[in-house]
């Protein structure tokens, strides 16, 4: 054989091996093609789920959104049924929830980044916060149930589900806290030691201003979890069927404040909703989509403010 | 100059400080203590219980009616439920959450992806309560469309709903697991000649695959806990089947069940909800072990 015809040979071959990777150079980038809409569809299936969810409700609850669903107590007729004792439940529940949990986690979050050794005590109090981030919130209802309604006698009280509420959100507190304030950069600490302050004056005066936002941002988160749950309180027995408010906490009397509300039986939004929705008949389940598009409103609003936050603080953060 | 502090003065200071960072230690100890609370209310709760009902009966029995006149106490049908609902769960969300992960980690472009993570992580904070209503309410008479004999309660659509509930776990931390590879593995990939989808599913996925894992791990003990979706939707008979499209109990479901009505405390009905506790406990400690254990291995890798 020629030598020419050896070349000729090599060249034809390599025109079908080009051929052969072009033909799949074209399979290949169709495969991209055909993944990038996959992964259009993958995405827009949670975001149309979302959208079904807000529009399903509406349809429902937006006619029984009037004036008098907010100032009605439940009743038996769906008609004439409001929330006013499951919003105000739920606001009283809330402030206490709030009052115990934010001071509690935000000071955990500053003990473990500014203040904890490195030992195994501090390794353990951080393996247990996430560990307690996956606890199960009806677990929670559980304790609550157990320990306070019988143990500490705290009653079936908006006490006692402000407080289990507070157990309930306190990791998100603490690690949102935590992530804030290991974003506050270490010249800022540095500069206040070097004239003088104290560690807590450091802390206190420097670091927290600094970290007030990214703060925020997990209160907020955390509060708007706590407005939702239902499970731990219907554990710990919140009732559905309340026509009547609480004691008032100011009075023209003295001595002016009262805690009596405290240790009142209560209902909130997430229950009332629940236990119109396991009622037979439309008439019940449009309140309970209306209580539902109640809740979902403010979980919108709370959950906005939290992703704004987040969104300036990340542009903000150039240090 | 201004004056120093007197001795008594940075005494008083040096207290002060000491006094506070006891404070803050006593807040971040009171977690474990919560823990620690939790575990000790099941256990004690627990024990009152089997001491009246042999251990292998809970275990291994097949029938649970505790709250009939011959009460029967085994754990199976309730386990049965929440494994069943949780595996329809990831059914659904395995390969919506990864496609959209590998989508918006690899292909989307900056912008896109701060606008749809946000709005795709609000699926996780809408209340429980409204997913169970538009389970009940939106996704069963769906779903009786295509499956003509499909009963009002049923695991079916309930799973479908906590599985759209997870997708923010699953999706959007899989997505931070990958989008965590070092570019230069990306760019040795696509300088070879690969397209971006083989560099995701060949490079990238790989070296994410222990985050991805986690993150799929947090989304079954969030699916295994899930109480409201479960009780509302599928309805309150414990019923050991694996058909989803039965009605069947979970464990959270029973409790809530039990919870709504009035029982008196210390009665064995009473304990029987902190045993079912118990297990449901244990269950979702070992996907959090075993998510803590893979988060961990993933952050030494580079």
């Amino acid at each position: 054989m020629s030598i020419t015809s050896t070349l000729t040979d090599g060249r034809v071959a390599g025109r079908a091996a080009d051929s052969e990777f072009v033909r799949r150079l074209k399979r290949r980038r169709t495969n991209e093609t055909v993944f990038i809409c996959l992964g259009l569809a993958a995405t827009s299936i949670g975001l149309i789920a979302l959208a079904a969810l807000m529009i399903d409700l509406a349809a429902s609850g937006y006619p029984r959104l009037t004036a008098d669903f907010f100032t009605n107590f439940p009743s038996r007729r769906a008609g004439q049924a409001g929330i006013l004792s499951a919003w105000v439940g739920s606001l009283l529940v809330i402030s206490v929830t709030a009052f115990i949990g934010v001071p509690l986690g935000v000071a955990a979050g500053i003990y473990l980044e500014e203040y904890a050794p490195k030992n195994i005590w501090t390794n353990i109090i951080e393996i247990n916060v996430s560990n307690l981030a996956g606890v199960p919130s009806i677990v929670f209802g559980l304790l609550a149930l157990g320990l306070f309604v019988y143990g500490f006698g705290t009653g079936r009280s908006i006490f006692t589900a402000g407080l289990t509420l507070a157990l309930l959100i306190l990791p998100i507190i603490i690690v949102a806290t935590r992530e804030a304030i290991r974003a506050v950069p270490w010249s800022l600490r540095e500069a206040a030691y070097g004239v003088g302050a104290t560690k807590w004056q450091v802390t206190q005066d420097h670091v927290l201003p600094a970290a007030v936002p990214g703060v925020l941002t997990g209160v907020i988160i955390g509060i708007s979890r706590a407005l939702g749950e239902t499970a731990p309180l219907v554990t710990i027995g919140a009732l559905s069927f309340i026509a009547f408010l609480p004691p008032s906490p100011v009075s023209a009397d003295f001595p002016f404040i009262s805690f009596a509300w405290l240790f009142e039986g209560f209902t909130v939004l997430p229950i009332q909703a629940f236990n119109w929705v396991s009622r037979p008949g439309d008439d019940f389940q449009s309140n309970a989509a209306a209580a539902g598009l109640v809740l979902m409103a403010i979980t919108l609003v709370l959950n906005g403010v939290a992703i704004y936050f987040r969104y300036r603080l990340r542009k903000k953060l150039q240090w | 100059m201004a004056s120093a502090l007197t001795v008594w003065e940075r005494r008083r200071q040096r207290l002060r400080e000491r006094a506070i960072e006891f404070v803050l230690l006593v807040a971040a100890a009171s977690s474990v203590f919560v823990t620690l609370a939790i575990v000790a209310v099941l256990i004690y709760e627990s024990l009152g219980f089997f001491s009246s009902v042999p251990i292998t009966d809970f275990l291994f029995g097949t029938v649970w009616t505790p709250l009939f006149s011959n009460p029967q106490y085994g754990i199976l049908p309730l386990l049965g439920g929440t494994l069943l609902s949780t595996f329809v769960a990831l059914l659904f969300v395995a390969p919506i959450g990864l496609v959209t992960a590998v989508y918006l980690s690899e292909f989307a472009s900056p912008r896109v992806r701060e606008i749809i993570k946000p709005i795709l992580e609000l699926l996780s904070g809408v209340p429980t309560v409204v997913y169970g209503f538009f389970a009940l309410l939106f996704m069963t008479p769906l779903l009786q469309t295509f499956i003509p004999n499909l009963p009002g309660f049923n695991i079916l659509s309930a799973g479908i709903v906590i599985g759209i509930m997870i997708i923010p776990y699953v999706a959007s931390l899989s997505e931070d697991a990958m989008r965590a590879v070092p570019n230069n593995l990306r760019d040795g990939s696509l300088a070879m000649g690969a397209t971006r989808l083989e560099t995701a599913v060949r490079v990238v996925l790989p070296a994410a695959i222990s985050g991805v894992a986690a993150a799929f791990i947090l989304g079954i003990s969030r699916a295994v806990g899930e109480t409201m979706i479960v009780a509302i939707a599928a309805g309150q008979q414990p019923n050991l089947t694996l058909d989803p499209r039965e009605p069947a109990a979970t464990i959270t479901a029973y409790i809530v069940q039990v919870a709504l009505g009035d029982l008196p405390h210390g009665s064995l009905a009473y304990q029987t909800i902190f045993a079912a506790g118990l297990v449901l406990l244990l269950l979702t400690l070992v996907f959090n072990i075993a998510g803590f254990w893979l988060r961990h291995k993933f952050r030494e890798v580079y």
